[in-house]
């Protein structure tokens, strides 16, 4: 059925009862043209865009818990493109551009709201990076622009700019289109699109193992719900690749971190915009619901527990507090972690491995969210033509033996 | 003021001690003891609240921390203002004033109750489904209206003036829970003379009996929120907010504890009945209308009708019955109900009808009558509900215990103990058999039965839910939010489960048990932060000639967590003018600067040479006792991670600096590789950034400045060379650098004695007309030379060779860290960006650090950059702008125009030499 006002007022004359499952319960078939190992955001893009455009729909997307889960459903879900380096530029725009029209075209509210991202700059060095970004993005065609203590406070009217404080606001870049969306609607949104292209999505099923052939390439999973047969097996699991990755032999240059979150109590709208700042280490919006959510960087050490450690949160809270003072007596609702999975350069993987027939789409880290549509979408490529799109062109897994790094954290935390 | 509702005797309240308190801008009266709740509904108030979706109206359902509907807030003042307090808790203080939230114009007649007329529209999910047209109607269109709509209390609209305290502590044992399991358990405890920290969030537990032990620590108001792993809890104490006047007290206090054992006493929570109509204002639980009764003397309504599946309502019954209210019926779900509290109701002549339930209730912003399945309809003031307990598991569930479920019980309970952790009385499921009912409540005929009372969501949303393919009861608790309200699902959980589980056709527990997540009730965010505010947010370091700068007028920038001088503007000159003067005076005559905020690491050993030869790029071996050689780092990819001036001192100690921000880096590298790569090695490491202060003395006038007041040092020292000796009478090593391309010195004395040396140099140089320079004079001074910054003019991308640094590299070495990384393809390949000097074409116009390098004046959007301008300064030695970057093969491009971007357009500029001044370097020597 079509989500539309007009479906929505048809279903309550009919006392909500008539609208059909969202994604069809199915049972793993002994074999498929394609089998994708995680349905977060990432996987279930991919399945989507492999149906969609490139025909291909035997395809099971394989879920150890339940759909949208893993990181997809833990993170702040802010989404900008303004990244440094040209590659990663284009692979976020990418995403960005499909942001922009997703809702429609999934006919599902993802809610993506441009509300604009702001990353603020603390100290001299701060104001270097920004405007390097600044200028990478002007001429990548990507809106950042540099704005004073006094507009980022005219955008932001809860933050402090006073020039008293410990770490005063020199200025802070912006990207208007930036934003957040709903992230498990995105995750529902790509599920009801791929089900009903002919996708299986197959729950409860975790993949404990990677089937080879004496010669190498793959021939199918284990899994806690039989062994499937597929030539074509696409890894994307976030903080679990590396062991996924491990049960085909492959070594893969991660680690694994604890990321936390936590939300406030909702309440009436203080906050329209996203705002960042990688020098306190702490960022923040609002949520449509009316929680303040809030986030920071990782956990010290690297962990499968999604139990950050109190010290953490508590620093990105001292942070918020100082940040926007006006929230200290607010409170906290609910507090998380996910496990991200980072690369040395701090930029995904996406691409082939050394094993035939085994494809990987990792390493997204803090910031994966904001790639979905993208990373799918150039993932889907990838697994249906045997070559990268050019967009993940330079995001391989051989660039790490190369040197051919694309390194995202390089601008921002070097010495002064 | 009479208090209508108020018992004559009974209860812990004070009845010598009125309190005067308003609610929504009517006074009230109570007593002290009261909470906001209590003292409401002693006045006949149960109107408290609005639903945060449907705006219905909304009364108290409970009597503690579980509360979804009586969310108020409380305000001393507009800084001093709590959004969404459970009235429940809230302690009554003369004067408190409190306001109903998420209602317009007021609590009574609420315009956003338009809602619940259009409910049909709203449900679950219904915001997935439509808003999505045009394109970008949902951000610019909807969004804003749903937003203002969404929420529930006020943020408070300044700054929180209030201080938060902070304590760590550890015990033998913390016992989570005042009850009577809780108590129990720390007497048992106590005469063993344990560290003993027991918990409850209540004002006042039952300890009178622990008072006589002084190794127990009885902490009221206390909430335990958090179990971490090992053993590390956090407790949240309220300390003022029950005060009519805090005075100047801290009004929380976090406690962070490490326990050797934990026991947890956190109780049972009743779960109420899910009928429609069971949210209007005067339904409640019976177990907290028995505790209105008990502890507050309070008739929760003078005609109450009971509905419930479990024996613990009954006792209620009676408790109100004899409190003088006429408790018109009890319908029991149950067939057969029996045991001595129903005896008990019987014979004080309450009806009880057996296998009845209420399918409807009636009354606006009260409950007037109810309707029961066999269609009689009862008036009523007051509905009290019970569908049994739910053991309190959520410190044991956060703390990775898993839980059971128990079918006969029909709720979880801790599977065991933890290693130091165990559960006791009503949390660990010890409950009397009482029974219970879970699900929706049957014979319903329609209308709204909700199960998360705050976030309104109703049965029909769960059973929606699933049909609509959320099987999982996370996906059902996030599309329909129940459970995400501000408590958590305290009393909806169970019901929501059920009610999924009976639609899936599948027995509970495999529909499996949302995760229960820190905080157990929600914690004010400054609780956190603490003192860590202003000053104190972040340590600032100061240099040991920081008062010296600030009294000489210096203006300071943030570097890391230091301050350090950025310059000393005089009379009215700006940042440009005072950095032109010093840098001009330091060419001309010397200057002065405070260069101690670079890190310092002694490096000791018999092996710390071939140590530091594994670390650095350079060799070590061969250098001199006395002599310096500048040293590269890089990361194990072989970029360049920090750089700094290398001392030999004997043949087993070094002194070596490093960047200012990149001094605890490069130790923690050291130590890393130490511990973990090298652990045969010799060496000792101590980071002595503090103890020695650092005063650059450069410029041709340098050596003149020294000259009276070093004796035992002889100052024609060669270049990059270290004497140990006296300076200005105190002890010191004396090196001979330059990072500014003149003839210079860096005095190295204790940072102690740093203001009498600095004071002595000064004012030998003031006669030699030098000045103090800060750090921006610097950056232009050793640009001019072209000297690189690490983290300006590197970014972890850059190799030695890309700055032309190849000549550090030790060769001959055997291995070092990053070694290897440099014979990768993309590490050698000729065209890599590399380090060079760019002069604008219009000399007058200093490029923007940060602009990128392209090839022609109009790049096209998306065209390739070649490089970027890594810094950038108008030279008042050279008399134009200078500039350094990073381009592709920039070194084989020498002469060649490129343009570098700005705001609007490009400029051009040509690519030279990165060394713009005193190519030959004489002027090192004077
Ligand atoms: C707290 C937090 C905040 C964040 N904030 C942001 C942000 O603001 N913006 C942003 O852009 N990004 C953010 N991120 C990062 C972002 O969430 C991720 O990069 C992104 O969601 C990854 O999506 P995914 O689909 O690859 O992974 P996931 O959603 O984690 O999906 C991977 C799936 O694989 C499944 N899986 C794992 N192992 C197996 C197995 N053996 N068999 C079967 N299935 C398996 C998992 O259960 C999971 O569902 C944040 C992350 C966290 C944790």
């Amino acid at each position: 059925m079509r989500h539309s006002l007009f479906s929505i007022v048809r279903n309550a004359i009919g006392g909500n009862r008539g609208w059909p499952a969202q994604w069809r319960e199915a049972a793993p078939k002994p074999e498929y043209d394609i089998v994708i190992v995680g349905a977060g955001g990432h996987g279930l893009a991919t399945a989507y865009y492999l149906a969609r455009e490139h025909g291909i729909s035997n395809i099971a997307v394989l879920e150890k818990g339940w759909l949208g889960g893993g990181n997809t459903g833990r993170n702040t879900t802010i989404i900008r493109s303004n990244y440094l380096w040209e590659e990663s530029q284009k692979l976020y725009e990418h995403a960005l551009k499909l942001w922009e029209t997703l809702s429609q075209e999934l006919n599902y509210n993802v809610m993506y709201s441009p509300r604009g991202v702001m990353m603020l700059a603390h100290t001299v060095h701060d104001v270097q990076s920004a405007q390097r970004h600044i200028h990478a993005n002007r001429l990548g065609g990507i809106d950042n622009e540099w704005i004073t203590p006094e507009q980022a406070k005219a955008f932001c009217p809860l933050l402090n700019i006073e020039a008293n404080i410990r770490y005063p606001i020199l200025g802070a870049a912006l990207q208007r289109r930036g934003g957040v969306a709903r992230h498990d609607a995105v995750a529902w949104g790509y599920a009801r699109g791929a089900s009903a292209l002919g996708v299986d999505i197959i729950q409860n099923c975790e993949v404990t193992g990677i089937d080879r052939a004496p010669s190498g390439e793959v021939t199918g999973v284990q899994t806690t719900r039989g062994a499937i047969r597929a030539r074509r097996i696409g890894v994307v699991a976030a903080g679990h690749t590396s062991v996924l990755m491990a049960m085909a032999g492959v070594r893969m240059p991660l680690e694994s971190y604890p990321l936390q979150a936590l939300v406030s109590e909702p309440v009436k709208p203080i906050m329209s915009c996203v705002v960042m700042s990688n020098t306190v280490h702490a960022y923040m919006s609002q949520s449509d619901k009316g929680e303040l959510v809030i986030g920071a960087g990782t956990d010290a050490y690297t962990s499968y527990s999604q139990t950050g450690a109190l010290h953490i949160s508590a620093h990105t809270l001292d942070a918020i507090c100082e940040l926007f003072p006006a929230v200290r007596r607010m409170r906290m609702l609910r507090n998380w972690g996910g496990i991200v999975d980072v690369t040395p350069d701090r930029s995904p993987i996406i691409g082939k491995t050394p094993v035939p027939g085994l494809y990987v789409n990792c390493g997204w880290g803090t910031g994966g969210f904001k790639a979905t549509p993208g990373s799918g979408h150039v993932f889907a490529h990838t697994l249906a033509t045997g070559a990268p799109h050019k967009f993940n062109a330079p995001f391989t897994l051989d660039r790490f033996r190369s040197g051919r790094l694309i390194d995202e954290a390089a601008a921002a935390a070097v010495a002064h | 003021m009479t208090q209508p509702f108020r018992t004559e005797a009974g209860g812990q309240i004070d009845r010598s001690r009125p309190v005067r308190f308003s609610f929504d801008g009517r006074a009230y009266v109570g007593y002290a003891g009261d909470t906001l709740a209590s003292a409401l509904l002693a006045n006949g108030v149960h109107l408290m609240g609005r639903s945060y979706k449907y705006h219905r109206p909304r009364g108290v359902l409970s009597a503690g921390a579980e509360e979804p509907n009586a969310l108020v807030n409380v305000a001393r003042d507009a800084a001093r203002s709590a959004p969404n307090l459970r009235a429940t808790q809230v302690e009554l203080y003369e004067g408190l004033t409190a306001t109903s939230q998420n209602r317009f114009p007021s609590l009574g007649f609420d315009l956003g109750a338009i809602n619940d007329v259009c409910a049909p529209l709203l449900g679950a999910g219904f915001y997935y489904k439509t808003f999505m047209a045009p394109r970008g109607a949902w951000f610019k269109l909807y969004e804003p209206i749903i937003r203002h709509a969404a929420g529930l209390g006020r943020a408070p609209v300044a700054p929180d003036p209030d201080r938060y305290a902070n304590r760590y502590a550890h015990c033998d044992l913390l016992i989570a829970g005042g009850g009577p399991a809780g108590v129990q358990a720390a007497l048992e405890a106590a005469p063993s003379g344990q560290r003993i920290i027991i918990a409850d969030d209540n004002p006042g537990f039952d300890s009178a009996t622990l008072a006589g032990f002084a190794n127990v620590t009885c902490l009221p108001r206390t909430t335990v929120f958090g179990y971490f792993p090992h053993n590390f809890l956090g407790l949240a104490e309220r300390l003022t907010d029950h005060l009519a006047d805090p005075g100047d007290r801290a009004r929380e206090r976090l406690w962070q504890v490490r326990a050797k054992q934990v026991s947890l006493a956190t109780g049972a929570i009743e779960r109420p009945l899910v009928f429609a109509g069971n949210d209007r204002p005067g339904i409640m639980l019976a177990g907290a209308a028995r505790t209105y009764l008990d502890r507050y003397g309070v008739l929760v309504g003078k005609r109450v009708v009971v509905f419930t599946a479990c024996d613990t309502a009954y006792a209620a019954a009676v408790a109100l019955h004899r409190a003088g209210s006429q408790v018109v019926a009890i319908l029991d779900l149950r067939d057969s109900p029996g045991g001595p509290e129903v005896a008990a109701v019987r014979e004080a002549g309450i009806a009880v009808y057996p296998a009845s339930s209420i399918v409807g209730t009636q009354g606006r912003l009260r409950v007037r009558s109810v309707t029961t399945g066999a269609g009689l309809r009862i008036a009523c003031d007051a509905v009290l509900m019970s569908g049994g307990w739910t053991p309190s598991v959520h410190l044991y569930s956060q703390a990775r215990g898993k839980l059971v479920y128990d079918e006969e019980r029909q709720f979880f309970r801790p599977a065991g103990p933890l290693p130091g952790l165990r559960c006791v009385g009503a949390c660990n499921g010890d409950l009397p058999e009482s029974g219970g009912f879970l699900g929706v409540v049957p014979g319903q005929r329609g209308g709204p039965a909700f199960v998360d009372f705050q976030n309104d969501v109703k049965a029909s949303d769960i059973q929606g839910a699933v049909a609509e393919g959320f099987r999982s009861i996370e996906h059902v608790k996030r599309y329909t939010t129940t459970g995400m309200a501000t408590d958590q699902g305290k009393t909806s959980n169970m019901n929501a489960l059920a009610i999924a589980a009976q639609q899936l056709g599948q027995p509970l527990p495999s529909v499996g048990l949302t995760t229960f997540r820190m905080p157990y009730t929600p914690v004010t965010l400054g609780l956190f932060a603490g003192a860590a505010r202003g000053e104190l947010f972040d340590p600032v370091r100061q240099a040991p000639l920081h008062d010296w700068a600030q009294a000489a007028g210096a203006v300071f920038e943030d570097v890391g967590l230091w301050k350090r001088a950025r310059a000393f503007p005089r009379g009215g000159e700006d940042l440009h003018a005072a950095v032109a003067r010093e840098c001009r005076t330091v060419r001309e005559a010397a200057g002065l600067f405070d260069a101690s905020t670079l890190g310092k690491v002694e490096v000791v050993g018999p092996d710390a040479a071939e140590f530091l030869n594994r670390l650095y790029t350079n060799s070590w071996s061969k250098l001199a006792v006395g002599r310096c050689r500048y040293g590269l780092m890089l990361t194990e990819a072989g970029f360049v991670m920090d750089d700094g001036v290398v001392a030999r001192l004997t043949v087993d100690r070094f002194h070596v600096t490093t960047t200012t921000t990149g001094a605890p880096r490069v130790l923690a590298q050291m130590e890393d590789y130490l511990q973990t790569e090298f652990p045969e090695l010799k060496v000792w490491l101590t980071s002595t950034t503090e103890q020695w202060a650092v005063i650059a003395v450069q410029g041709p006038r340098a050596r003149a400045i020294l000259a009276p007041h070093v004796s035992d040092i002889d100052l024609a020292m060669p270049h990059m060379s270290v004497r140990e000796g006296r300076v200005a009478g105190v002890p010191a090593r004396l090196f001979r650098v330059s990072f500014t391309g003149e003839l210079g010195f860096e005095v190295n004395v204790p940072a102690g004695q740093a203001q009498r040396v600095w004071d002595v140099l000064w004012a030998e140089a003031v006669k030699h007309g030098a000045c103090a320079y800060g750090t921006e004079a610097m950056h232009v001074l050793r640009a001019e030379k072209g000297y690189i910054i690490v983290g300006q003019d590197t970014d972890g991308t850059v190799t030695p060779d890309d700055l032309g640094l190849g000549w550090a590299i030790g060769r001959s070495k055997p291995d070092f860290v990053g070694k290897r990384s440099l014979l990768r393809e993309d590490l050698i390949k000729a065209d890599r960006p590399q380090f060079v000097g760019l002069l604008t074409v219009d000399p007058v116009r200093v490029p923007e650090e940060g602009a990128q390098i392209v090839p022609v004046a109009a790049p096209a959007v998306g065209s390739h950059a070649l490089g970027h301008v890594t810094s950038a300064y108008s030279s008042a030695t050279l008399n134009r702008s200078i500039a350094l970057g990073l381009v592709e093969g920039g070194r084989g491009r020498m002469g060649e125009v490129v343009h570098l971007t700005t705001a609007s357009g490009t400029i051009p500029a040509v690519i030279a030499e990165p060394v713009f001044y005193d190519r030959e370097g004489g002027r090192l020597d004077g």
